[in-house]
């Protein structure tokens, strides 16, 4: 039908342009998700993708539930899919391809089903299909009870000999799909996006792709991005890493979710890009034998990685002393769990201040809310001329007023003066 | 009759279940904290995990972390982590390692708003992979605090949430509140609310000041200090 003619039946109608290269891509993408189910995955482009499964049945529990998890799979990674089955991959794709969801277990059966097809699915040319209907032969049981020399004459051994492979009499050996090194799937929305809710809709199609992918090769990542591409060309960048490799679709969403909360768009989005490179082995979660009460201790490196999701991942940190006598360089912001040293310092404060706060001093004495009282003292650091970040002082435990204990110091060179530096919580 | 006494005895044996008089048994699990005198006024001597614990300081630097102390060294030396959100201050390493905490196992979580603290702190209720987690919350109110508390129920963490010393006019899911005070240079422990009879008087804990030391000096590069400071330190230093 010309797109004139279904405009002016459905005018509300859609157009867009067919493109192969997309298409394929697609459904490599499939191919890879569906490797998670069997090594033996075949591409019948361009829009088929054959399962090797009878050495899958036992470890998916079945038939019925191996096509419920291709099935959910399908729909969450946004295809319309039709499953059939059969012993060899010709006639399953022919089931399939005629809207069939057939299963065939019999080599027997096969035959009378197939027979019931309509030539369509040989996908021959317009030509030869139009040949065939003026002889009045619609369906491949018509055709094959035509006399086979006749008809390997008019239409070549093709025909006949596609039906010989559906049954199994001639050979069909195929490629097996090796999936690529990386991970790569684009999607193009079918509208501009500008929420992030819309967004991470789209987004989880490609996820469930990546999960499936990285199943299939027993693997895991630590970091993935996802490029969200604008009209005007530009891109937005979103990196996600994990502390610990994963291949869990529903983590991956929840840490996607918590970006986007914070997420401010500044032009619509067009295309959105998955990319993870580094898969690294993973091996799959066993069971606890005898469930813990009361709950589960939780997944640590899970709950780090939300927290940096969503503020950031300097936000997330831990504190190492070093072997230093300058108070700020002694106790520092480091990476979780860095190894730490025993060290024996003076007395030290449980909070050390950003910066030194400088204090008011009358009458040679400091004041913090009225004046303190200087009870330990002084400890005197004078260190780091090496570095020229130097420091001359002379510490003291101090009591306020209202008895809370700080760490004060007296400035020893240039102007002199006190300042608070700790405080003893 | 003797039937129904029993299941009535078995009744009041219910942990969620407590008497005026009587403080409540551990429903939860606790981790001591350390202090026996403090220990024996508490609920299941300790503090309570996987419930929050209300610690109303009437000001910074009068113990409120050395309170805490014993507790988060004896979890952080079991290997489970301490998380804390938000602190005023940057945790000064030297000092918590000094106090017996590993902090290998101390993890800074810094918020931007009171709004990513609070979310924060859930999410590291509910994770339940925590083995303490400390909060600085801001003017949180009793809808928020009673999802933390939800968060936190069934997990293995004390929650400790440091507050205003005036949120102890308002009223919080908190199954235990502590305001701390001073009393004679030591801490004086008000419980103003647990599982069981309230407590009328503070529970005075010895104080802990830091330990008087004698002059300690780090001196790379040899300088006299000045004639002046020293008759000044004279003044305040041995008087």
């Amino acid at each position: 039908m010309a797109a004139a003619a279904a405009l002016a039946l459905a005018p509300a109608l859609r157009v867009a342009r067919r493109d192969p290269a997309t298409e394929t891509e697609a459904l490599l993408g499939v191919a890879g998700w569906a490797a998670q189910f069997t090594p033996g995955v075949a591409l019948e482009f361009p829009d088929g993708v054959l399962l090797e499964v009878s050495g899958s049945l036992k470890l998916f529990g079945g038939l019925e539930s191996l096509l419920e998890r291709l099935r959910r799979g399908l729909a969450e990674m946004g295809w319309s899919s039709v499953l059939a089955g059969a012993p060899t991959p010709r006639a399953a794709f022919w089931l399939a391809l005629a809207g069939k969801q057939k299963f065939i277990g019999e080599s027997a059966e096969l035959e009378p089903v197939l027979a019931a097809l309509p030539l369509e699915i040989l996908r021959c040319n317009d030509e030869t299909l139009a040949a065939f209907e003026a002889i009045g032969v619609r369906t491949l049981g018509e055709l094959r009870a035509l006399p086979r020399e006749g008809v390997a004459r008019r239409f070549g051994q093709g025909p006949l000999a596609e039906f010989d492979r559906a049954l199994g009499r001639l050979p069909d050996p195929r490629n097996f799909f090796v999936p690529p090194a990386g991970f790569r799937a684009a999607l193009s929305l079918p509208a501009e996006v500008t929420q992030a809710g819309a967004l991470l809709f789209a987004a989880r199609r490609l996820i469930v792709q990546l999960a499936g992918f990285l199943a299939a090769r027993s693997g895991g990542v630590q970091r993935f991005s996802l490029r969200l591409k604008h009209r005007d060309r530009t891109a937005t960048e979103i990196a996600i890493g994990l502390v610990a490799p994963s291949r869990d679709a529903e983590h991956f969403t929840l840490l996607l979710r918590e970006r986007f909360a914070g997420l401010e768009l500044a032009e619509p989005v067009r295309e959105i890009a998955l990319r993870a490179e580094d898969i690294v082995p993973l091996a799959g979660n066993n069971l606890e034998l005898l469930l813990e009460e009361g709950r589960a201790p939780g997944d640590w490196a899970r709950l780090v990685e939300r927290l940096r999701a969503r503020l950031g991942s300097e936000a997330v940190c831990g504190i190492a002393s070093h072997a230093e006598h300058r108070p700020e360089r002694a106790g520092v912001i480091a990476d979780i769990g860095e190894k730490q040293l025993q060290l024996d310092f003076g007395e030290r404060p449980f909070w050390l201040l950003d910066r030194p706060r400088p204090l008011a001093e009358i009458e040679a004495v400091p004041h913090h809310d009225g004046p303190l009282e200087l009870l330990v003292g002084p400890e005197r650091i004078e260190s780091g001329w090496w570095d020229g970040d130097d420091v001359a002082r002379d510490y003291f435990v101090a009591r306020m007023q209202n008895e809370a204990l700080v760490w004060i110091y007296r400035e020893r060179r240039g102007e002199g003066g006190w300042y608070l530096h700790g405080v003893f919580a | 009759m003797a039937g129904m006494s029993f299941s009535f005895a078995a009744l009041l044996d219910r942990p969620d279940i407590w008497r005026g008089q009587v403080l409540s048994r551990a429903g939860t699990p606790t981790v001591p904290c350390g202090f026996p005198g403090l220990d024996a006024e508490l609920p299941g001597r300790g503090w309570p995990a996987g419930a929050l614990t209300e610690i109303l300081p009437a000001h910074e630097g009068i113990g409120e972390l050395r309170l805490l102390g014993p507790a988060l060294a004896g979890l952080s030396r079991r290997g489970l982590r301490l998380v804390w959100i938000a602190p005023p201050h940057l945790p000064y390493a030297p000092a918590l390692a000094a106090a017996g905490i590993d902090i290998a196992n101390l993890v800074i979580v810094r918020t931007a708003s009171p709004k990513e603290t609070l979310w924060a702190t859930e999410q590291a209720l509910a994770s339940n992979a925590c083995g303490a987690v400390l909060a600085w919350p801001q003017g949180a109110k009793y809808a928020e605090l009673r999802r933390l508390q939800i968060a936190a129920e069934g997990g293995r963490a004390p929650a400790f949430l440091f507050r205003a010393p005036e949120a102890a006019g308002e009223s919080s899911p908190a199954p235990l509140r502590i305001a701390l005070g001073t009393s004679d240079g030591g801490l004086a422990v008000c419980v103003l609310k647990r599982r069981g009879a309230p407590l009328a008087r503070p529970i005075l804990l010895p104080p802990m000041p830091p330990a008087v030391r004698s002059k300690t000096h780090h001196v790379d590069r040899h300088s006299a200090a000045p004639a002046a400071a020293r008759d000044f330190f004279a003044r305040f230093v041995h008087a």
